[in-house]
């Protein structure tokens, strides 16, 4: 087991004041909370504020944890000395805003697991017969499934309350079915997948939200689809007839004459499928040739000298 | 580390923006109690139906929106006003980056 260095998790000095622990672990959490943050390791470093947290809010838990010593380093095996809790009694496990499921063996084998008290939410049923919790993930799919339909394997891990009362973590997986035209933000409620119930209850509802990989060129608001397409400013200028690609093929798109950069073409219906079909929205990005041969060169003297053309005639400026 | 394998392909129920919820499924789902629910009504998190109190009914993205501001508030010591400005900034901030990702994507 590795010993775990609370003070540094916490980026406070040892003999740092409650009040200072406690705004340290305000500004920590607010920077790794997984709902606000977008560090890839969000998720794991607010469960390590939590924990640390968790013992030195706490003034018995704290001078308990301080009894171990100055000399131990973050990730240094560790055994807890005999009787090193001697004298101490914490009081009612303290399981109070975290999760317990969350907790470090390096907690659990200082403080005890707090059995499954399950404090988050707090707003518990008093009931012998009790309906399954209902549980909540999301699921990571292309854009392409969204057009075709898919079936999707999901793992998904959950604190487990063994008869002897330890939570251990559980995993299964299922497959489930991605039904076409589904849109980011979207849900699939898959009834009976949650937590069993208790006493007969009849189990809870697995809710997975779902999300999409970003797609190299497609963006996707809602049901509709944006595209950037570059196009040559002979194109744009004296229209055309261009290939285009989209989700389901390579579309033949008419550019009509005199557009201009940032144009919005829509093509109904080719969006996200469904009752309601978004439609793709393609917005040309007018591309320059570079001036870098003599030719090209001469073609932009040749406009300059002949077009006449001032961009900024709107702003007053020439 | 138990592990189940499940081979079925399930189907589950879709949720789109058609779909609306009960408060006892919304309660049920957020673990919270009608109390609750009516609290985040009263904030403009959540926009109910026009129907009368125990038959509200909600667009499906409101156990999303609703178990975000619950933790919001359970972690960061922050009122239920506070969670609100902060759910509705997230979901600005989400929009902003989507949109930059694409011009950023020319």
């Amino acid at each position: 087991m590795e010993f775990k260095d609370y003070y540094k998790t916490m980026g406070v000095a040892r003999d740092a004041t409650q009040d200072e622990i406690k705004r340290a672990y305000r500004k920590l959490a607010r920077k790794y909370h997984p709902d606000v943050s977008k560090e890839a390791d969000a998720e794991e470093r607010f469960k390590e504020v939590g924990e640390a947290y968790e013992v030195l809010k706490d003034p018995e838990k704290r001078l308990a944890y301080d009894q171990l010593g100055a000399n131990w380093r973050a990730g240094q095996e560790f055994r807890p000395p005999p009787d090193w809790d001697a004298g101490f009694e914490f009081s009612g496990g303290g399981y109070t805003d975290a999760d317990a499921a969350d907790h470090s063996a390096f907690f659990e084998e200082l403080f005890g697991r707090g059995g499954y008290t399950r404090a988050r939410g707090g707003e518990r049923r008093r009931t012998f017969r009790m309906r399954g919790e209902d549980h909540h993930a999301k699921v990571l799919i292309d854009l392409v499934d969204s057009f075709s339909g898919a079936t999707r394997s999901i793992t998904l891990r959950m604190p487990e309350l063994t008869e002897d009362g330890h939570v251990v973590a559980s995993e299964r997986s299922l497959n489930v079915r991605i039904p076409k035209g589904i849109r980011p933000g979207q849900q699939i409620r898959l009834v009976g997948q949650g937590g069993p119930g208790i006493g007969g209850g009849e189990s809870g509802d697995l809710y997975l939200e779902v999300e999409f990989r970003d797609h190299p060129y497609f963006r996707v608001d809602g049901a509709d689809l944006y595209l950037n397409l570059p196009v040559a400013p002979w194109e744009a200028a004296l229209g055309a007839s261009i290939k285009a690609p989209t989700p389901s093929g390579v579309v033949d798109l008419k550019i009509p004459a005199n557009s201009n950069q940032g144009r919005r073409l829509r093509l109904k219906e080719r969006g996200l499928p469904g009752k309601k079909p978004g439609d793709l929205y393609v917005v040309l990005q007018v591309t320059l040739p570079p001036a870098d041969s003599e030719a090209a060169k001469r073609l932009y003297q040749q406009m300059k000298d002949q077009l006449g053309f001032n961009p900024r005639a709107h702003l007053g400026v020439s | 580390m138990a592990k189940t394998e499940l081979k079925l392909v399930l189907t589950g129920e879709l949720l789109d923006e058609d779909s609306e919820i009960t408060l006892l499924e919304l309660c049920r789902t957020c673990d919270v109690k009608a109390e609750t629910i009516e609290a985040l009504v009263e904030q403009g998190i959540l926009e109910p139906s026009d129907r009368p109190g125990a038959l509200w009914r909600f667009r499906a993205d409101s156990i999303k929106r609703t178990r975000i501001v619950l933790r919001l508030q359970r972690d960061l010591g922050v009122n239920l006003a506070g969670a609100a400005l902060a759910l509705e900034l997230l979901e600005r901030i989400e929009e902003l980056s989507a949109r930059l990702r694409q011009v950023r994507s020319l």
